[in-house]
């Protein structure tokens, strides 16, 4: 009986790890964009969340359309980096250089917008995208406890492009040019670049990843108006967690809030809320770029 | 019944500004301020408790008590910090005789505010917090669908009645959910059974993962849990997935499953609930009921349409007592509490503190319908503790 | 920082006249909307302390105006002489608890510190039991000392909101002419020259910060006492980026900015429920309107021409 009970604590605890692990991946592809839009373009997009809800209302279109979940995907991907480019293109790139009052009130102008616009095109209803049918069984981990194959996928998917990202920015010439970027804009006529072109292209990426972010949520966590409010907030702890600009810091400070916060609404539910703001102000009092940030 | 557009009440508003309340004018047109949610989560809810409403307007010739009926709307975004300006823009700028609302619990505390304050009959057609029919009770304040109470602990009573020993519950952190937990363990325990855990997550979380995999080790017979929305298609998806939905059967309030079983889709499929309405009710009045309905709308009744329906039958009594004179308090609420309101749910009586009683169907989620199956606790009364009703 | 020339004072102050008469003229609804709009211009102005005067953008702000309100709530409503200090006195103990903490960053890290902070304190009143729920609450309002019937209730609480916001505008006038007020507007336009010219530019910061959360605590107590309602809502970051828009609309460079903006962003937003029946979308194109074209504010207007003043703040990286 006891070692039952071990047996069963130690079942939930893995569970919870995994998820903590897999709702840390996802909030990185949301706030590796918005790391890299801050550090390229020094921009703060707070309607970043919006977009995540605008990735899962497509793949849900897209989804039930076709009926085919996996084609909902590279339609997040290419729409996101559409939609970002545009928005980018009329928007954004008129306020690099203004102060962080007119970037805060222009994405939050965005945020009513967006939420308005969706009202009006698809409605307040909360849909449901159903997991694709391959994934839809349990993998064994402990004993007889399983774990949903669609997330463990997902946590596979989030790490590959973890891996791409790093390929990209490390190891090809469009990423050294991201790289001089984040350092300084100057840099990049210097090595050749038009700077415009880097800023549309960042910014696209940015999009795409929290579009894709989003589909990737639709059915783990239905599809609803207001979906991204919290993956918002939480994603700009990440951000300046890991330190700005920092695609490694990013990574590393997602996995620590998704772990922190999933762990603390199983363990201590009335906490968790404050458990990661107060992680971050630790954070910020211990080194005030972040962990990862250039001081 | 007469539909004002905003631009003419404001023009209307202007003109009687500072007159006050007319005195009993009962040629004026009877003026009934709906405070719904028309936009934002809850919005389909809202429109079908204003057609259920409408639709016994309709069916008076537009008249209630001699007078014609003109609706207010007014969309409450489901917005607590905004609530007490939009009831004030109903009771001040609109000066409405009567007010109808509303589904959010939080909400429905400004429109109790009002209707005790300004002594405006208020009808509630969903919100169930126990407070508006206990310690918050007013001669002025009605409701005609539930308290938070009354499906938990119903569901509870038929657990306890199939054998079940100990269950849990599972809910949002927030007033809605405590109160249905309450319920539930009262129903448990009045059937000789004992709710052992109470798990919450946060309002309003749908990441259900931290608290499902507690579930397996609590060494339970069943779970209960109250949910709505989003969060009951999420909760009801996650737990199948979990693999947790064949060792402990998942049932609860009924509106787990209301209005939501398409996008919940096989997940849903067997899963109990309680609640006062329910598929497959067969009684003459609803089968009326749902085909006038479905005339009107073109979309099926649901338990909400039923709401707004009985809010409007609860206020036809009253009227035709009063003869249209909705500032008649104490003549209102009496006529009101004698009338047995014949409902499509089965007809109820209120009780003393203004809430239905009313018979707790038990459901099951097949092919999805919510089928009666049962009765899980007839003639129920919410314990309405604490209701001093002063002045009725 | 630009207080209002003689003729705007006067202009203001018949405003304020106008107002104070509304009893006799306007109903009970005009009055009460025109009592939310005070107490969120008493809200934006403490921002204003922070934003217009000293250029810090902080977003915590709402997170000292539900303190404010709540204490109301904490204290079990005794008399309003001891709920108003009491809760200026509470938010102002948050700020000076928060402000060094969040003052140890600049620029963006500044604006998310404060985010994070202001959410704490949204979570604090949002999980634990010490808020009363998530639905929000009704409070009894602290006694004002004379008994108010009813029927006066909208126009006692215009004259009591109009009191409360004249007495803070004419005080924050004055102190933008006292060394103090210089030494703020003298950290937004160069925060190296000051601390080089010897000033303790933290303490100076700090003391905006703890003053204008002060005020904000202030600005809430006087929503609690209109409203009889609290909700967690009142501390979510949402309002404070609609306290700045309140600035951004009114003007960052006026001291009455805030008052101007709030009033136009009330009427904005009545005008937006009553036209259309969507105010979000209003809200949003007035907010996007405004962000694009109007950067002087509606203060801005007529001193387009005059030489520095500020059109934007905020330090770039």
């Amino acid at each position: 009986m006891l070692r039952l009970g071990i047996r069963t604590l130690l079942a939930s605890f893995i569970a919870q790890l995994l998820n903590g692990v897999q709702y840390g991946l996802l909030l990185f592809l949301i706030s590796s964009g918005l790391t890299l839009i801050f550090g390229v373009m020094g921009v703060i997009n707070l309607a970043h969340g919006s977009l995540f809800m605008i990735g899962a209302y497509l793949a849900f279109a897209v989804a039930s359309m076709t009926g085919s979940f996996w084609l909902a995907l590279p339609a997040a991907l290419l729409g996101g980096a559409l939609f970002g480019a545009v928005l980018e293109r009329v928007l954004f790139r008129r306020f690099r250089t203004r102060a962080h009052l007119d970037q805060v009130l222009l994405t939050f102008a965005l945020i009513l917008l967006f939420e308005e616009a969706r009202s009006a095109l698809v409605g307040n209803q909360f849909h449901s995208v159903p997991i694709p049918a391959v994934l839809d069984f349990s993998v064994p981990v402990v004993g007889d406890f399983g774990y949903s194959a669609y997330r463990l996928a997902v946590l596979g998917i989030c790490l590959l492009v973890a891996a791409g990202m790093v390929w990209l920015i490390e190891r090809t010439r469009i990423g050294s040019a991201i790289r001089a970027a984040a350092e300084n804009t100057e840099m990049l006529d210097l090595l050749g670049f038009d700077a415009g072109r880097v800023h549309t292209l960042v910014f696209a990426g940015g999009t795409a990843l929290a579009m894709l972010a989003g589909a990737l949520a639709a059915p783990l966590q239905s599809v609803y108006p207001g979906m991204g409010d919290g993956f918002l907030i939480l994603s700009f702890i990440v951000v300046v967690i890991g330190g700005l600009g920092s695609v490694a810091g990013a990574f590393w400070a997602a996995l620590l809030v998704g772990l922190i916060d999933t762990l603390g609404k199983a363990y201590l539910p009335q906490a968790a809320g404050i458990a990661v703001c107060g992680l971050m102000a630790a954070v910020l009092l211990w080194r005030p770029t972040g962990l990862f940030g250039r001081p | 019944m007469r539909h004002v557009s905003r631009r003419a009440m404001l023009a209307g508003a202007a003109l009687t500004a500072g007159l006050g309340r007319p005195a009993i004018a009962q040629a004026a047109p009877l003026k009934v301020g709906m405070m719904l949610p028309f936009s934002g989560t809850y919005a389909a809810l809202g429109e079908n408790i204003a057609a259920g409403f409408e639709l016994l307007i309709a069916e008076n010739g537009g008249k209630l008590g001699g007078r014609t009926v003109t609706l207010i709307r007014l969309d409450d975004e489901s917005d607590p910090s905004k609530a007490p300006a939009n009831v004030n823009r109903l009771t001040e700028r609109d000066s409405v005789d009567v007010l109808l609302g509303t589904v959010h619990s939080g909400v429905v505390m400004a429109l109790v505010q009002a209707a005790r304050e300004k002594e405006i009959p208020l009808f509630i057609p969903n919100a169930g917090n126990v407070a508006a029919t206990r310690d918050l009770c007013s001669p002025h304040v009605f409701r005609s669908s539930f308290s938070n109470w009354q499906p938990a602990y119903g569901m509870g009573r038929a657990l306890a009645a199939r054998g079940v020993k100990k269950a849990a519950w599972v809910t949002w952190d927030y007033a809605a959910g405590k109160e249905s937990g309450e319920g539930f363990r009262d129903g448990l325990r009045d059937g000789g059974a004992e709710m052992t855990h109470l798990l919450t997550v946060p309002f309003p979380e749908t990441n259900f993962q931290p608290v499902l995999a507690q579930i397996g080790g609590l060494g339970v017979e069943a779970v209960g849990s109250f949910f709505a929305g989003g969060g009951a298609i999420q909760f009801v998806k996650d737990y199948a997935a979990s693999g947790l939905r064949d060792k402990i059967p998942l049932c609860g309030s009924g509106f787990l499953t209301e209005g939501v079983l398409k996008p919940q889709g096989a997940a849903a499929e067997g899963i109990q609930t309680a609640l006062h309405y329910g598929d497959g009710l067969d009684n003459p009045k609803n089968t009326g009921f749902r085909m006038a309905f479905k005339a009107k709308t073109s979309r099926d009744a649901d338990v909400y349409a039923v709401q707004g329906y009985d809010a409007g039958q609860m206020l036809a009594a009253g009227l035709t007592a009063t003869k249209g004179d909705a500032a008649a308090a104490k003549a209102l609420a009496q006529a009101i509490r004698a009338a047995r309101i014949d409902s499509p749910r089965g007809a109820f009586t209120l009780s003393a503190s203004h809430n239905p009683i009313q018979t707790i169907w038990l459901r099951e989620a097949r092919e999805g319908q919510n089928k009666v199956i049962g009765i899980a606790a007839k003639d129920l009364a919410d314990p309405g503790t604490g209701c001093k009703m002063a002045g009725a | 920082m630009i207080v209002a020339s003689r003729p705007g004072q006067f202009m203001l102050g018949g405003a304020g006249l106008a107002i104070a008469s509304m009893p006799l003229w306007a109903s009970a609804w005009h009055m009460q909307l025109a009592s939310t709009a005070m107490v969120a211009a008493l809200f934006a102005l403490s921002l204003q302390v922070l934003v217009g005067a000293t250029g810090l953008v902080s977003l915590a702000q709402a997170g000292f105006f539900g303190l404010g309100a709540y204490t109301v709530h904490l204290l079990g409503s005794p008399p309003v002489w001891i709920t108003l200090p009491a809760a200026v006195l509470a938010a102002g103990v948050g700020a000076l608890l928060i402000g060094p903490l969040a003052l140890r960053t600049k620029g963006f890290f500044f604006l998310m510190t404060t985010l994070a902070f202001g959410q704490m304190l949204f979570f604090a009143f949002h999980d634990t039991p010490l808020g009363g729920g998530t639905d929000g609450l009704f409070i009894v309002r602290p006694p004002l000392g004379f008994p108010v019937p009813r029927a006066a209730r909208p126009a006692v609480f215009l004259l009591v909101n109009l009191g409360v916001l004249a007495i803070v505008y004419t005080g924050l006038c004055w102190l933008m002419g006292t060394m103090l007020g210089h030494a703020l507007q003298g950290i937004r336009s160069n925060e190296n020259r000051m601390a080089a010219l010897g000033h303790n530019v933290q303490r100076l910061k700090l003391i905006a910060f703890v003053l204008a959360g002060a005020l904000a605590g202030l600005a809430g107590h006087m929503s609690a006492l209109t409203d009889a309602f609290v909700s967690p809502e009142l501390l979510g970051w949402h309002r404070s980026a609609e306290a700045l828009l309140m600035i951004l609309l009114g003007g960052i460079g006026a001291l009455h900015g805030p008052i101007l903006g709030a009033f136009a962003l009330t009427a904005v937003q009545e005008g937006g429920t009553l036209l259309t029946g969507r105010p979000r979308l209003v809200e949003g194109v007035v907010f996007l309107a405004a962000v694009l074209f109007l950067r002087q504010g509606l203060a801005g207007w007529r001193l387009r021409a005059r030489k520095g003043v500020p059109t934007s703040i905020g330090d770039r990286r």
